[in-house]
């Protein structure tokens, strides 16, 4: 075993965590630059397994192995590949950003960021993890610190943040309910007493009947697909977000939703190709509905945090029309357009972050203008709102390009409904921009200052991670195809070919 | 005979008899902090002595007696939890008017009563134990002299609690008249399905299902655990639940048919299913803390009965696995609640208010008990429902660990309440709350405890699977 890269890159937030707890909670700055040299530790980290990645060899990379339980045959087993890297790499470049997007946080500081380092360790850890109790360990780490920084720092408006913070609890835990007794089911179900084991590699290679794979994936569904807000459970991302701090709506828009995606991949595809199959018209179904529904009811939002809610729920509709139609395409383009969408949604709440700070307002009708004051988080919103409808030459475009490649072959019907989502998605996205940013000039707004320092970070990480996304395509593109395509054609092969034309109307 | 085998009994028959006279001999006006230290040291002691006791699976005095690595877990377990309330006592004895150093001997005579049970092959010797443990239980509850609410749980534990042991009772004495004999692997072969049976199966889930407080025999435990000091109410909830579960085992598993005979297994399943429900959902509203607890100690007892519905190995390590862990997280929370209600006055929730800007040493001992509680990784709760109900699903049977799962996330709703006064608000007045040396202890090893055996499970699990295997 060489250098532990990605357990120091886990670990870095962690020990941070601990170094703020024996900081005296009156020197924010300190907490605050400890904060963010230890984000910029991992961030630094997986750039280098980003860029470091053997294309050739393939596979895990940076791997880690220690025996952790013996008797339940769990690992302490940590890996990337082209799958797992880009989720990493979000997961870092947003978490970096939430540090100093949440540079003005004067309320209880040295809690706050213990609970945001927790909350980036905790995402971090499902997406290197290759054994399925750690996954399962990290995603609900994330619990404890979500909902303390939405109930301290979050904001009531429509609904009261305690609200907001059960709510994204309850569905969040409720969710993982179904999906623990799925994952058991699938670990007791893999291998007889003795040999069982958790790593995801040898239970995906594992052989279970149909009626048990069309069993667990319904139930792997229900859990992954409420954290990636599927259609009915979707109701918690807007109420969520609204009520939660800027930090935790770009981390829990951003990248933390994308574990159900990655979590229905890695576990629900690879390991249950027939229970994928099997539900995969209904997920498209379902899949639509975000899209279109939840893009309707953007439409008609006033607050700035709701549109970009219901808008984030629509556009996780795309991964799962990406994912249902179980081809290497749609793969490659579901998970590509989750960091795509993760860099656009963090972008867009750290500038409404920025915006409700200094005005103490995401009312839109109450709001105009700003693009006088704030010409730079005019740019971030711009740049945001681009991406978000999918303009060509930002990171958005060609992942959903590809989505709809990968679906048209499949489901037609359902994928032009979906295209025609975007038309909506541009709606709503630049009435709301237009309404915020451009009109004449308010001068009730004239004594705020536009962002500077520190709070130009997360607009200019953020915004490069845009830009170069859609200029160089082939940086994500060609590391996620790296990894979707020996896992997914694998599957193809015990499928046989008859899954690439099954469902489809 | 071999005397050997009942070391632990002896050693802690001596302490408890050395600390009576150690009472007698110290004046009565002094506080008496240095009895606790005394126990605490004697009580670690004997726990030391018992990791010398693993391996040993022997029988004696004509098969009364037992003493089997499930045995000595138990006792271990019932040590943990004497010695934890014995850490969390020391600063509540001083303010109790009289009888200070009673107190410690009382406890230890309580977790003497306890091994007796873990120890015990025969439905007498059982007994015996079990009353030892209820009697003392109920001088305890009501030791602090003048208040009514103390006085009355007594009272009420001592009728509720008479009345549970001559159910047991009966049950007992039918089992002996169908067979003959008092001894539990002897009661296996010679039980057949017969109306007399039925009754006292039926007898004894009530009498066993008072002790670990199952529903629907739980009604007494909110009241009493208000009532109760509360150092008293934590050894409640913990021990005494514990020592009910490891006698329930041994009489069900190893004495009890299933082929030929009742149907247990059926009972137990609806037990533990309505137990999980009610004991969640009844924990939702409520406002004090005590009361709070008691609820989801009802339903904890609900996710151990799963464990028992397997009825092999792996089911009894999970019940070995999650008692432990109970028994660490559960006094975790009791011992913040006892430094609040020294210092604050109060047992109410909302008074929490501000806790974690107070001490937030106790704020974070607390969430992270309760979540543990809640099974949420990466804390130790979720390792044990994982084994509890891993175990039953490898049976096929996948309801209880819908149910579970599902109640244990329904249980976050009224855990994160209780966070959520602690974290959210600002406190009533700034005044830093004082911890005393020992509760710190206690909640530091809680809170370390729960973290690291649910990162690294695997050391107690072992011991834990080895336990359970010697009963079958």
């Amino acid at each position: 075993m060489g250098f532990p890269l990605l357990t120091i890159a886990l670990l870095a937030p962690i020990i941070g965590a601990l170094v703020l707890v024996f900081i005296p909670k009156d020197e924010h700055k300190i907490v605050k630059a400890i904060s963010a040299f230890v984000m910029a530790i991992s961030l630094g980290l997986t750039l280098v397994a980003y860029f470091g990645y053997d294309f050739a060899k393939g596979g895990m990379q940076f791997t880690e192995d220690i025996v952790w339980v013996k008797e339940l045959g769990v690992t302490y087993a940590m890996g990337v590949d082209g799958i797992s890297l880009p989720m990493l790499l979000l997961t870092n470049l947003i978490g970096f950003s939430a540090v100093f997007a949440s540079w003005n946080v004067e309320k209880r500081p040295k809690t706050f960021f213990i609970l945001l380092l927790l909350l980036i360790a905790g995402v971090m850890g499902t997406f290197i993890a290759r054994d399925l109790f750690i996954f399962f360990l990290f995603y609900e780490v994330v619990v404890i610190p979500l909902y303390i920084m939405v109930i301290i720092w979050g904001s009531s408006k429509r609904v009261t943040k305690e609200y907001a913070g059960m709510k994204l609890t309850i569905y969040l835990l409720i969710g993982s309910a179904f999906l623990l007794v799925g994952l058991i089911a699938i670990y007791l179900n893999a291998y007889p007493v003795g040999q069982r084991t958790f790593m995801i590699d040898k239970l995906s290679a594992a052989s279970y009947s149909e009626p048990f794979q069309i069993f667990a994936f319904a139930l792997l569904a229900v859990g992954f697909g409420s954290l990636l807000s599927m259609f009915p459970f979707h109701s918690w991302s807007p109420d969520g977000y609204a009520g939660a701090p800027t930090a935790v709506s770009m981390i829990h828009a951003g990248v933390l939703k994308k574990i159900g995606g990655y979590g229905l991949i890695r576990v629900g595809l690879l390991a249950l190709p027939l229970g994928a199959k099997f539900w995969a018209p209904v997920i498209a179904f379902l899949a639509v509905c975000n899209v279109a529904y939840a893009a309707m009811i953007a439409l008609a939002q006033k607050d700035l945090k709701y549109v970009i809610g219901y808008s984030s729920v629509s556009h996780m509709g795309y991964v799962l029309i990406g994912l249902a139609a179980l081809n290497v395409i749609g793969i490659n383009g579901a998970v590509a357009n989750m960091f795509a969408h993760g860099v656009m949604s963090a972008l867009f709440f750290s500038m409404i972050g920025y915006v409700y700070e200094k005005t103490h307002t995401r009312y839109i009708p109450d709001l105009g203008g700003l693009a006088h004051q704030m010409p730079r988080v005019a740019i971030g919103f711009m740049m945001a709102g681009m991406a978000s409808l999918g303009l060509p030459g930002l990171v958005s475009f060609i992942p959903e390009f590809t989505i709809f490649v990968g679906s048209f072959a499949v489901y037609p019907t359902m994928a032009i409904i979906a295209i025609a989502g975007i038309i909506i998605t541009a709606l709503y996205t630049l009435r709301a921009l237009a309404n915020v940013l451009f009109g004449p000039r308010r001068p009730e707004f004239d004594h705020y200052p536009d962002a500077k320092g520190p709070e130009m970070v997360p607009l200019l990480v953020l915004g490069s991670v845009l830009v170069l996304g859609g200029i160089f395509p082939h940086l994500i593109l060609d590391m996620v195809n790296s990894g979707v395509e020996p896992l997914v054609s694998a599957m193809m092969a015990k499928l046989g070919a008859a899954a690439t034309i099954g469902g489809g109307f | 005979m071999n005397m050997s085998l009942l070391s632990t009994e002896i050693l802690t028959a001596v302490l408890a008899c050395g600390l009576l006279i150690l009472c007698l001999l110290s004046p009565n006006k002094e506080k008496h902090r240095g009895i606790g230290y005394a126990t605490l040291f004697g009580l670690l002691a004997i726990l030391v002595t018992t990791f010398f006791q693993y391996g040993i699976n022997e029988t004696t005095f004509h098969e009364l007696w037992i003493h089997d690595d499930y045995s000595v877990f138990m006792k271990e377990l019932f040590l943990v939890a004497a010695i934890l309330v014995t850490l969390s006592s020391i600063d509540f004895v001083d303010t109790l008017p009289r009888f200070r150093s009673e107190y410690y001997s009382l406890i230890v005579f309580a977790a003497l009563g306890m091994m007796v049970m873990a120890s015990a092959n025969d439905l007498v010797t059982i007994y015996v134990g079990m009353e030892l443990m209820t009697i003392t239980f109920f001088v305890l509850v009501a030791y602090v002299l003048g208040n009514g609410r103390s006085s009355e749980a007594g009272v009420k534990y001592l009728l509720l609690g008479a009345a549970s042991s001559a159910v047991l009772l009966f049950g007992m004495s039918l089992l002996y008249g169908l067979t003959g004999t008092t001894v539990i692997p002897e009661m296996m072969s010679k039980l057949h399905w017969s109306p007399a049976l039925v009754i006292a199966v039926v007898t004894l889930i009530a009498g066993f299902g008072f002790k670990i407080s199952a529903v629907p025999f739980h009604m007494w435990s909110p009241d009493i655990y208000e009532g109760a000091p509360t150092p008293i109410t934590g050894y409640l909830a913990v021990a005494s639940k514990a020592a009910g579960f490891a006698v329930l085992v041994r009489v069900f598993i190893d004495g009890l048919p299933l082929q030929n005979g009742v149907d247990w297994l059926t009972v137990m399943s609806v037990l533990a299913g309505i137990t999980m429900v009610i004991g969640n959902v009844v924990a939702i509203p409520q406002t004090n803390i005590k009361r709070m607890l008691a609820y989801s100690s009802v339903a904890q007892a609900g996710y151990l009965l799963v464990g028992l519905m397997s009825a092999d190995a792996a089911g009894v390590k999970g019940i070995l696995f999650y008692a432990m862990l109970y028994v660490v997280a559960n006094m975790g929370a009791f011992a913040v609640a006892i430094v609040v209600a020294k210092e604050l006055g109060t047992e109410e929730i909302p008074d929490y208010a501000g806790l974690a800007i107070r001490q937030p040493l106790l704020a974070s001992v607390m969430t992270i008990s309760l979540l543990s509680l809640a099974g949420i990784p990466p804390l130790a709760g979720f390792v044990g429902k994982l084994y509890l109900f891993s175990a039953i699903m490898d049976k096929g049977v996948l309801w209880p660990a819908f149910v579970g799962f599902v109640m244990s996330m329904v249980s976050v709703y009224y855990y994160l309440n209780v966070a959520l006064y602690m974290w959210r608000d600002e406190p009533k007045d700034n005044r830093p709350i004082h911890v005393p040396g020992a509760i710190k202890f206690t909640v530091l090893f809680a809170m370390v405890a729960t973290v690291f055996f649910g990162i690294y499970p695997g050391p107690l699990a072992e011991v834990a699977t080895m336990a359970a295997k010697s009963l079958f």
